[in-house]
Order: structure tokens, then C-alpha cells, then sequence
């Protein structure tokens, strides 16, 4: 870790030399390790530490990038070069406004100290543990035990000075015998919050007590976990919750503002500083996170931006910019559905015929202006007759409007739970949804595993 | 930089562990991304550093530092063999690494123009030309054109004595535009979607793409696409052009062939495997003319090196013979489980992260059909071109696919033109029902550079030869 002290100074430094009309310097640093096991044994376990500095300069409205982790002050100085060269050549964006002005920044607490208790020999220890419980249930377990520490500090020659720290931990584990599996995981910036006996329990109880036997493809009542809810909502960040996805008219929600497009039951939101969820009190500009409301009560009500898509409409950021350049847009990466009035067992008891479904497989977009998806079920699936769960089924392959699905969801979970796989690819920022789970009158099953 | 390689190596053989090796790498990026007539993204990526992995007391420790200084190795060192100790007590079976002759040598890609030595003025003017004719059709709303250049040099050491650098160059494009009218999204690209077509060659690459003259049928055909009829839905035969067909090798043959996901190491992410070890030499895959080769040799795919990161030399080797399965991909800990040595699929997405079996580039060989003649057999079907969506289960079994556009072949011969299509399967099946594959004049190479498996995630390049061939009974139309 660099500390609070030694980044700003360093970034400024960097910014202030610049020859540039704008200049921003994002550093995010990383000292992790992930342990993997399968079959109830390690296989692979891994540290690493780097650090990476992103600088984005402007001439005018010509802007470039330039990433490198070669972090000696000469090499920052090269890449500073570097990146001026590249603007030289660069065509003026006549949509770029200009970087943003500093706005203050929540006070969160996102790092806690406790995480570097969790040496190897600790790690491994609680992965036996889980070993243990799982071995005395006649099963065997695979899964990944990840944490980390990360620093974010961001400058830009506007004033923007943001800095913060953050820990990290999550868990998943996939237990299974020859019939079955099943799934659970957790996420968190405490590591005392890990509770590995609730954690095996919950997988434990989902892996099949009998062959699973085959269900036809058709339209069913589904009960969705929170991890299956939170994969489908993130899907609807990605494709159609943003700014960028509006103005480019590839969002469903173009022309639907406040209009009624789900259920009233729906109310779904980005919100970076609720702790229910991973905290992320600023975006990687250095402007704090906004609270922004996708659906309320079912009715289409806003979208997250950047300072650039921001700048179009004449609007200020919601703190939601990713690691520049980004041309996704500023896809929100903190969302919350609002749970509901029931529990999961009266949801199941509410049931006549239906699927329960803990996690979906490898989703991708079929069309994106109907947020149709496909995906398979994986790790925990069964058939509910008459409000009970009667036995696993194979896995089913569904292909589904997340639109439609929500306009007719029926039931909603008080209790939510972060979800967050923790995957991840390039540089490490774990980040979760906060989900419940939902019933669903009328989900729509295309198919079925051969398996 | 050899002198803290070989501090290192000592260490290792000071501290008695069975094995280790070390990767430097570095790597630099440029990108280029235009949209709607912007460069909106412009960017050099420069990276560097090291990863050290241990084998001891028959178990596997790993730490990496981007810092490349004498105390900073030692210190990482340090800590793959305190993770290495402590994972020892809780692996299962004990890691058999047969040792190998070392190898001492070095390999580079040979290209004709080096990607990074062409002005950016020059690629960025491409890049606009072919966005500004795309823009020229008033049903394009978004226009866009990209470029990436790579290039990755890495050195392997390992306490075998071997000494490997390899200096790996690739380059890409591609243009896609999108096309949106009443709610209606419509996206064509070229040379393949999702950033275009990627090879282990120089500049020469992006040249003979020939952007600029696909960009006006590109616009064109999204735009015909709005008013398109949509995909029938039923059961019927389907002609895969190559660029798709290389995706549907990539997800339901090379995945599933990879030893470590059947072994079950991948289990908890990216999942396993239908395949099992004991389907080797036996198991019907595919129709008798299915062959696929991995072949990490062929000068320009995407999966091409001298080397794996364990330092074993890239090679062809037969997957599927006739429809048979024959081999797997394999690593130096996991080929003892067919009696064999690594076929050299081991890589990892740079020196932050393990190796893993990775697809190299995995090849369906030519037939004997010439597309025109493939269509002309057809009475009746679909003619389906580039990839829109993919999704496939966990043990790559059940697979649906929705492509950019499609054809109604009726009486051997091309009809209308259908939007959204989608059609799926179920692995073994679909390949067994494959009854004409197009031959070496359609056969192309496909790159496809955004492969993800492992934790921490990791992103491989990899190669699809393939040329058009036809499936029957297929089911299209999924979304009705």
C-alpha cells in the first residue's frame, strides 16, 4: 500500500508537470491473493502486487490515455510524455466538455485492517475447515477464497484530490456429489463477517439428494435467488441503465421515462455509499457517488453518468465514471433491488408448479432493446409442486426478456444479500449487488442441459 | 536481467524445492477505438513485471510484484514458497512433475511490418474513413471502427536449466455499424464482430483486411436488417459461414478438451467438462469428416508461439480424427492422465497470473465442398454469418448461438434475408449432424483475443481455422 500521503503528493506532482490543457492521474494499487481448491483439495494459490497509473490528458478537446505500471518517477514522467504526444495526434472530441471540478467526497470507512490477518497458513486453515464439514457430509467442494487490499486516488489539474482504501474478501464454494451441486458465496470488506459454517450449509442443503430427472422447456413460476436476481439486473446495467446507452438510443429505457415498463413491486438503484452494499464513496473521476433510481415502483425514472455524458445534456456526473478511456459507458457497478414484504419459504409455498433457480451459467444478450438473455441454470435447481421443493431437475437453458420478467414478478424477499462472484479480470475492484430473491409468474425455459 | 533471473533459480535450488520457474514479461498495447466520427478512445498500455511459481513438498505456490529489483524477487520468492508450504497441507494428490531437457532458445513472431512503427495519423485516418462512410447511411446511428497492436515480450527460466524469450507481435481491426429504427437494434461487422479479426502478424495484417471497401455493404446490410423478417422458428439445416463456426469450435470443442476443466480445476468458475478422460481414443465427437488439430505452429493464427509458459515447445497435435476424440489439451501435470508428455498448451495472460491449459489455435480441417455447392445441396435451411450472442452450460454440452444475420437457403438456392438469428444444441449431436464442410479455398483463420477462464480472470488469444459447413436438423429460432 502506498498510503494517502505518498499518492496524492505524487500524482499532483505528475499533473503539475504537464504541458496539457487538462490532465487527470488515476492510481489503483493491488496486493491480493487467491487460494482455489476442487475436489476438496488446493490446487492453486496465488499473490500478487502491482500498481497502476492511468493518465488522461487533454489539448483542447483532443484527449489520450496512457496506462503503465512502471511507476518510477522517471518512467511516470515518459509516460506523461507520452500520453501529450498521443493527444497531439488526436481529432477533438466536439462532445468533450471539460474534466470534472472537484466536489467533496463522503467520509466512508472501506478498508479494514483485519485483512491482514489472513496469512496463507490462515487461509488454508479455514479452507481444511470447510474441507472437513463438507468430507462429513459425504460430499466433495470446489471453489476460491480470495482478498485483497486496493487503493484508488485520482487527481485531475481541476482539483480533484480523492484517495481511498479498500479491503476485500469473498468466498465462494460449489459442493457436489455425483447427482448434484450446490452453490453459495460471499462478499465483504470484513473479514470477521466470513462465516464459513453458514457458508458450507447453505451449499450443502442445495446438492441433490436424488438423480436429478428432466423437466421440458416451456414457460414455469420461477423463485430466483438473489445470486441469479443479481445477474440479471447487472445485465440491465450494462445494457440499458446508463447514460451513454440512452444517447446513443441502445437502451430500452430510450423514450420510456417515466413510464411503467415493470411490476410496482421493482424498484431497483445504483447507490455507492449504502453500506448494506460495497461502499464506493467516488468513481475513478474523483466525483462522489449519487444515488440513482433505474425503476421506482416499476416506473423508468433515471440513468447514471460520467462528466462526459453528463456534459451533453448539461448535466452534472452521478459518480459513476469506470477506469478511462471508457467507451462502454458509465455503467453502474453498485446496484440495489429494494426487497419486498415476503419470505422465501412463503414465496415457495405460493408456488403450484415451478422451477427454484440459485444461479444462472454463462448469460449473454440475444437483443438488447428487449434486454432478452439467455443462460443456463447451474448449481441448485429443483422442481416446486404444490408450495414444496420436490427434487432437482437438470439444468434448463432459458431465454427470457428481463423486462418481461420483472412486469411480472409477484413476490419479492424482505431479507437481500450482496452477490458478487468476485471474478476478476485485469486490475482488481470487487464491487456487488445487493439483491433479493423474486418470484416470477411466467419465466421462460428454452431448453434443457443433455446432462 | 539475466543475472536476477539466475539469483532467483539459485534460490530455489538453495531452498530444495522441486521445481520452480520464472516469467518476465512485458508488454505494451495501442488502441484505437472511433465512434460516430470521435476517436474516443486513443491509448498506450506499457506493463511489466514478474511471476515466480514453486512446486513444494508436491504442491503448487505462486506470487508475482510488477517491481523487477534483486530485493523484491527474493521477496516474492519468499512468499511462493510460504504459500506453496502451506498449501502442501491441505492438496490432494502430490503433484508429479516429470522433468524435461531443458530448453535454451528464442522465437519471434515474424511479421513483414511492425504494427507500432506506422504513424498513428495513418491508422487513425483508416479507422475515420471507414466510420465516415459507414455514417453516410442515415439508419446508422453508431459507427464504429477499431485497431489494436500488441506486442509481448517474455522471458521463462526455470530450475531445469531452461532459458526461453520470445518476442510475440499482434495486431487487429474491424468495423461494425449499428443500425437502430422504432426500438430495433441491428448491428452488422466485418471482418468478424467484437473488434474485428486478430493475428500474430504485422502491419500487413490490418492491410489485407481491406477495411475501407466492406464499410458501405456493412452499413448497408444493418440497415436492411430493420426490416428484415425474423428468424423462423423450427427445426431445420444450417450452414455456419467460418467466422462463426470458429466460435462454435471455441466454445463446444476447444473448452471442452481442455484437461484441466475435465480434471475438474476449473469447476468452480468456468466450469468442467462432458468429456471424460476415459472418452479418449473412443468417443464419437463429431461425423467422420470432423478433424480438428490444436497447432500452436501456424504462422499467423492468434494461438501461435515458440513456447508454452512451461516451457514446452508449440506443437500440432490431432484432437479429433474422423469424428473421434484422440487427444486433449494438455499440461505438464496433467498429460501423465492419458500416459502422454504436455502437448505445450500451457499460458498465462501475462506475469501476474498462472498458466493454464489454454486453447493454441484449435482447427477444424478443410472438406471438399465449395460453398456455392454446399448451398446447391441444400433444399431447404439457413445460411448464418457472424457472431451476435454466445452462451454455453457449464459442462459445454448445451450450447445457443445467435448470429448477425441469416439467409433462407430454399432450393439450393440463397433467399431472403432473416434477422435475429439464434439457433441451439446440444454438443455431440450438433457435430455428429455436421454432413459437408467447405474446403481449403473457403478455410480461414479466425482470432479470437477475448477468451476468459481462471481466477483471477484471465484473457487468452487463440486461433479457429475453419471453412463453411453444414448441420443438419438444427433448431433456429429460439427466441419465438
Amino acid at each position: 500500500m502506498i498510503g494517502r500521503e505518498r499518492s496524492i503528493p505524487l500524482l499532483r506532482k505528475i499533473v503539475q508537470q504537464s504541458s496539457a490543457d487538462q490532465t487527470e492521474a488515476v492510481l489503483l494499487t493491488e496486493d491480493s491473493s487467491l487460494t482455489r481448491f476442487t475436489q476438496s483439495a488446493i490446487h492453486q494459490h496465488v499473490a500478487e502486487r502491482n500498481g497502476t497509473l492511468i493518465l488522461r490528458v487533454v489539448l483542447g478537446k483532443r484527449i489520450a490515455v496512457v496506462t503503465t505500471n512502471l511507476l518510477k518517477y522517471s518512467s511516470l514522467r515518459d509516460s506523461l510524455q507520452k500520453a501529450t504526444s498521443l493527444a497531439e495526434v488526436q481529432r477533438p472530441n466536439e462532445a468533450f466538455i471539460s474534466l470534472p471540478e472537484p466536489k467533496p467526497i463522503p467520509d466512508v470507512d472501506t478498508f479494514s485492517k483485519k485483512i491482514d490477518r489472513l496469512t496463507p497458513e490462515r487461509k488454508v486453515r479455514i479452507i481444511r475447515d470447510l474441507f472437513s464439514i463438507v468430507r462429513g457430509k459425504g460430499l466433495h467442494v470446489s471453489g476460491a477464497f480470495s482478498h485483497g487490499k486496493v487503493e484508488l486516488a485520482v487527481v485531475n489539474s481541476l482539483g480533484v484530490e480523492a484517495y481511498q482504501r479498500y479491503s476485500d474478501l469473498f468466498f465462494h464454494l460449489i459442493a457436489e456429489n455425483e447427482m448434484g451441486s450446490g452453490y453459495s458465496s460471499f462478499v465483504s470488506r470484513d473479514p470477521d463477517q466470513l462465516d464459513i459454517d453458514s457458508l458450507a450449509r447453505e451449499a450443502i442443503e442445495k446438492v441433490s439428494k436424488g438423480e436429478p430427472t428432466e423437466i421440458g422447456p416451456g414457460e414455469y413460476e420461477v423463485i430466483l435467488e438473489p445470486y441469479a436476481v443479481s445477474e440479471l439486473i447487472s445485465f440491465l446495467g450494462y445494457l440499458g441503465f446508463h447514460a451513454l446507452a440512452v444517447q446513443e438510443g441502445r437502451s430500452f429505457f430510450c423514450e420510456e421515462f417515466g413510464k411503467k415498463m415493470v411490476d410496482e413491486k421493482v424498484t431497483i438503484y445504483d447507490d455507492g455509499l449504502d453500506p448494506e452494499g460495497l461502499q464506493v464513496p467516488f468513481d475513478f473521476e474523483g466525483i462522489p457517488k449519487q444515488k440513482v433510481t433505474f425503476f421506482e415502483e416499476g416506473v423508468a425514472r433515471g440513468v447514471t453518468y460520467d462528466s462526459f455524458t453528463a456534459a451533453r445534456e448539461g448535466k452534472s456526473s452521478t459518480g459513476h465514471a469506470l477506469i478511462a478511456p471508457n467507451t462502454e459507458g458509465p455503467i453502474p457497478i453498485n446496484l440495489f433491488m429494494k426487497g419486498g414484504e415476503s419470505s422465501l419459504e412463503e414465496m415457495i409455498r405460493s408456488v403450484r408448479k415451478g422451477i427454484y433457480v440459485t444461479r444462472f451459467h454463462y448469460i449473454n444478450v440475444v437483443e438488447p432493446m428487449k434486454a432478452v438473455l439467455t443462460g443456463m441454470t447451474r448449481d441448485g435447481t429443483f422442481l416446486i409442486e404444490d408450495g414444496e421443493i420436490k427434487r432437482p431437475v437438470k439444468n434448463l437453458r432459458f431465454t427470457e426478456s428481463v423486462l418481461r420478467a420483472l412486469s411480472r414478478v409477484s413476490a419479492v424477499s424482505r431479507d437481500r444479500r450482496v452477490c458478487s462472484e468476485g471474478t476478476v479480470y485485469s486490475r482488481r475492484f470487487v464491487t456487488g449487488v445487493v439483491a433479493p430473491a423474486i418470484k416470477i409468474d411466467g419465466f421462460n425455459f428454452s431448453g434443457v442441459s443433455a446432462l | 536481467m539475466k543475472e536476477l533471473i539466475q539469483n532467483i533459480l539459485d534460490l530455489a535450488k538453495l531452498k530444495k524445492v522441486d521445481y520452480a520457474d520464472i516469467r518476465v514479461v512485458r508488454r505494451q498495447v495501442q488502441e484505437i477505438e472511433v465512434k460516430n466520427g470521435n476517436v474516443e478512445a486513443l491509448t498506450h498500455d506499457e506493463d511489466m513485471g514478474f511471476g515466480i511459481r514453486i512446486l513444494f513438498k508436491g504442491a503448487w505456490g505462486f506470487a508475482c510484484s510488477s517491481k523487477i529489483r534483486k530485493k523484491e524477487m527474493e521477496d516474492v520468492f519468499g512468499k511462493a514458497l510460504k504459500i506453496a508450504r502451506a498449501s502442501s497441507k491441505a492438496r490432494g494428490e502430490e503433484i508429479l512433475f516429470v522433468s524435461r531437457p531443458p530448453e535454451i532458445d528464442r522465437f519471434k513472431t515474424s511479421i513483414a511490418v511492425d504494427p507500432f512503427s506506422i504513424p498513428l495519423e495513418r491508422k487513425v485516418d483508416l479507422l475515420l474513413s471507414c466510420d465516415d462512410i459507414m455514417r453516410r447511411h442515415k439508419k446508422v446511428k453508431i459507427s464504429e471502427a477499431f485497431m489494436g497492436s500488441y506486442e509481448t515480450e517474455k522471458t521463462f527460466a526455470s530450475t531445469e536449466g531452461s532459458f526461453i524469450e520470445q518476442e510475440i507481435v499482434e495486431c487487429g481491426a474491424g468495423i461494425a455499424a449499428t443500425a437502430i429504427e422504432g426500438g430495433e437494434v441491428q448491428v452488422r461487422s466485418y471482418p468478424n464482430s467484437f473488434r474485428g479479426n486478430f493475428a500474430t502478424r504485422g502491419y500487413e495484417w490490418i492491410e489485407s483486411l481491406a477495411l475501407l471497401e466492406h464499410a458501405e455493404r456493412v452499413a448497408e446490410e444493418a440497415a436492411q436488417l430493420l426490416m428484415a423478417k425474423s428468424c423462423p422458428s423450427k427445426v431445420t439445416t444450417v450452414i455456419l459461414d467460418s467466422s462463426q463456426l470458429a466460435l462454435q469450435i471455441h466454445e463446444s470443442i476447444g473448452h471442452p478438451v481442455e484437461l484441466d476443466r475435465i480434471l475438474g480445476t476449473e469447476a468452480s468458475y468456468a466450469g468442467t467438462s462432458f468429456v471424460k478422460l476415459e472418452m479418449v481414443g473412443s468417443f464419437r465427437y463429431g461425423s467422420p469428416i470432423v478433424n480438428i488439430v490444436a497447432d500452436a505452429t501456424f504462422p499467423g493464427g492468434l494461438g501461435t508461439f515458440g513456447y508454452d509458459d512451461e516451457g514446452v515447445k508449440a506443437q500440432r497435435v490431432p484432437i479429433i480424427a474422423q469424428g473421434i476424440l484422440v487427444n486433449l489439451l494438455t499440461s505438464r501435470e496433467t498429460a501423465r492422465h492419458l500416459g502422454k508428455e504436455s502437448n505445450g498448451t500451457m499460458r498465462a495472460d501475462g506475469w501476474n497470473r498462472i498458466p493454464l491449459i489454454r486453447m493454441t489455435n484449435i482447427n477444424l480441417e478443410p472438406g471438399e465442398w465449395t460453398l456455392e455447392g454446399m448451398v446447391a445441396d441444400t433444399e431447404e435451411g439457413l445460411l448464418l454469418s457472424t457472431n451476435r450472442s454466445w452462451s454455453i452450460d457449464d459442462k459445454r454440452i448445451n450450447f445457443q448461438f445467435g448470429t448477425e444475420i441469416g439467409w433462407e437457403i430454399k432450393g439450393g438456392k440463397i433467399g431472403e434475408m432473416v434477422k435475429n438469428p439464434t439457433y441451439t444444441g446440444i454438443t455431440p449431436q450438433f457435430w455428429n449432424s455436421c454432413d459437408a464442410i467447405g474446403n481449403r479455398d473457403h478455410w480461414q483463420m479466425w482470432g479470437t483475443p477475448n477468451c476468459g477462464k481462471g481466477e483471477p480472470g484471465q484473457v487468452a488469444h487463440v486461433g479457429h481455422g475453419a471453412a463453411p459447413a453444414r448441420f443438419r436438423n438444427v433448431q433456429v429460432g429460439v427466441m419465438k
